[in-house]
């Protein structure tokens, strides 16, 4: 199926949740509120002519300033059976950064949202494990959110200073002439 | 024998597996929970290579972003690159010149062969067969000394360019890789020879970290690890990118998912990637490696820098205002490496910098898998299933 042609079919099924269709050299994208959105991808995981049974990749994306929702939440699906791809992008708002986890559907989206939650802190209601998955776990901030500093934090991280102190402590077991 | 009269006690026992462990293949941390010699639970802990490669890239310029990649799936460095140039290409609206997508087709299947080969040699190593590694190394360095010829690097080579590639092959090189291809069939057979038919090999192989077809997609598994449970899934053939559709080649595709079907495919790609070089060197057109238009991407040379001044403009140009800009938009662009599918979204907001560049790196959804390989097994066969997804950390971790 041509990608428009998804995207006409979700509208059709879910005319209240489709904010906005766009096209960009062939790959479309298809935003849609977040509210019912696991419902959106049992749907298309299930519909026996869409089939989306191969979650590509789930990715957060920050629009700081932009009103009124600030992220997105970004999944790119393909079909096995019949070799066709589309974008889902839910809006999440700043005020109430959280979204309901994919993982029922595909349960391969357990670690990316996980590092999504991590790098943007959009928490994903009902996943079976949200923890932090590339910091550490009593890091402060969400590294990819675009105000967050690109040099790091000003404070330095509690666990480099422990790190730092039992190399030094270690030194007495090394190796001496 | 004070002792046999007290009930025998027994526990679960929590063992800390990495994060500095030969077999795990870099800085994976496992802790499993053992009930006798059965794994209970495995909780995977990665990141400890976490660099932060998609923040950098926002504070970069497309062409500053190249050498980035390189150093996510380090030794396959080339397809890092390939994957990243295309999916810059594509948001550009641009194409590579005929003979530069030869060039690439040849070179990540070179990469193929030298991924592969680390795999075979390290999962025999830590399945106890210790000589497949010191053959196979022989070719790898083989492999490498061409990449040295080719671009002056060996490991981050940083060779592709958005718009072709960093320089042309001279006939010295072809004709040296063209030996290697001659070659390197008789190898395979080699490493074959050495564990095919081993009793130890098929017993810690066969029946071990099972995973069926419907699940492996569920789970998003992609290259190898999704072939040998007999999906018939390529990146290759069902999104040609560069000179795949005009080079034939089959994709070997395994049926019981386990870890020896995993093996069988990858020796199986082997073959396939030994036959599409050779393909490249028999058709590679004449032409120029760069786009037209590439002054606006990439660097000139910079023996021309030093010597015509419309170069040292460009030059200027692109260090401190970047590429031209790209157009608003947002581009999914996937290509397959020898880990699996190997995914670049960039989101461009019409400035010369990416906005938000995301790498879904096919090793950090692999490891997520680990848990469901290693949970109800045997602690020796946490080993083999570490080995036979074939993870980099430096992918997983970014």
């Amino acid at each position: 199926m041509e990608p428009l042609e998804i995207a006409e079919r979700i509208k059709e099924r879910f005319p209240e949740e489709v904010v906005a269709v766009s096209e960009f050299r062939g790959q479309v994208s298809v935003t849609i509120r977040k509210g019912r959105v696991v419902e959106i991808c049992r749907w298309l995981h299930d519909e026996p002519e869409l089939r989306f049974d191969f979650l590509k990749d789930l990715c957060g994306v920050d629009y700081l300033g932009r009103k009124p929702v600030r992220f997105e939440v970004v999944y790119t699906l393909y079909s096995m059976r019949h070799r066709h791809m589309i974008r889902l992008k839910a809006e999440v708002g700043e005020d109430d950064p959280s979204i309901d986890s994919v993982v029922p559907v595909w349960i391969g989206a357990g670690w990316h949202e996980r590092e999504c939650y991590d790098m943007y802190g959009i928490a994903f209601n009902g996943h079976p494990d949200l923890r932090r998955i590339l910091m550490p776990e009593d890091w402060e901030g969400h590294p990819l959110r675009k105000d967050y500093p690109e040099k790091g934090p000003e404070r330095e991280w509690q666990g480099f200073r422990e790190v730092l102190d039992k190399a030094e402590k270690l030194k007495e077991f090394s190796w001496k002439e | 024998m004070e002792g046999v009269d007290r009930p025998l006690e027994t526990r679960e026992l929590n063992v800390s597996m990495g994060p500095q462990h030969p077999s795990t293949h870099g800085v994976l941390r496992l802790v499993l929970e053992l009930d006798g010699e059965t794994v209970v639970k495995c909780t995977p802990y990665v990141g400890y290579l976490h660099r932060g490669v998609e923040k950098l890239a926002e504070g970069m310029t497309y062409l500053q972003a190249l050498p980035l990649t390189d150093r996510l799936d380090y030794i396959s460095s080339m397809s890092n690159n390939v994957g990243y140039c295309l999916a810059v290409e594509r948001l550009f609206g641009i194409e590579a010149p005929d003979r530069a997508k030869f060039i690439r087709t040849m070179v990540c299947e070179m990469t193929r062969i030298s991924s592969h080969i680390i795999w075979i040699a390290t999962h025999a190593l830590d399945l106890g067969a210790m000589t497949v590694f010191l053959y196979s190394f022989r070719e790898r360095e083989w492999l490498l000394d061409l990449f040295e010829k080719l671009c002056g690097a060996r490991l981050t080579v940083s060779y592709p360019r958005i718009g072709g590639v960093r320089n042309d092959v001279s006939q010295e090189f072809l004709d040296s890789l063209y030996e290697f291809t001659e070659q390197f069939p008789e190898k395979i057979e080699e490493y074959e020879t050495l564990i095919d038919q081993n009793r130890i090999w098929l017993g810690r192989t066969k029946g071990i970290g099972v995973i069926s077809a419907e699940e492996a997609i569920n789970w998003g598994l992609s290259g190898p690890v999704l072939r040998g449970s007999g999906v018939d899934y390529d990146v290759r053939k069902r999104f040609p990118y560069d000179a795949y559709d005009r080079v034939e080649f089959d994709v070997p595709i395994g049926k019981n998912g386990d870890v020896y079907d995993r093996y069988r495919c990858r020796m199986e790609e082997l073959r396939q990637s030994n036959r599409i070089i050779r393909q490249c060197i028999e058709r590679m057109p004449r032409g120029p490696v760069m786009a037209p238009d590439a002054a606006k991407f990439t660097l000139p040379p910079k023996e021309r820098v030093l010597a015509d001044m419309e170069s040292l403009i460009h030059h200027f140009v692109l260090i401190t205002k970047g590429p031209m800009a790209a157009p608003e938009g947002e581009m999914y662009v996937a290509t397959e490496v020898p880990k699996g599918e190997l995914g670049f979204y960039i989101v461009s907001d019409g400035t010369g910098k990416p906005y938000r560049m995301r790498v879904r790196a096919p090793s950090f959804v692999h490891a997520s898998l680990l848990p469901r390989l290693c949970e109800g097994s045997l602690v020796a066969d946490v080993v083999a299933n570490i080995g036979t997804i074939d993870i980099v950390l430096g992918e997983c971790d970014r």
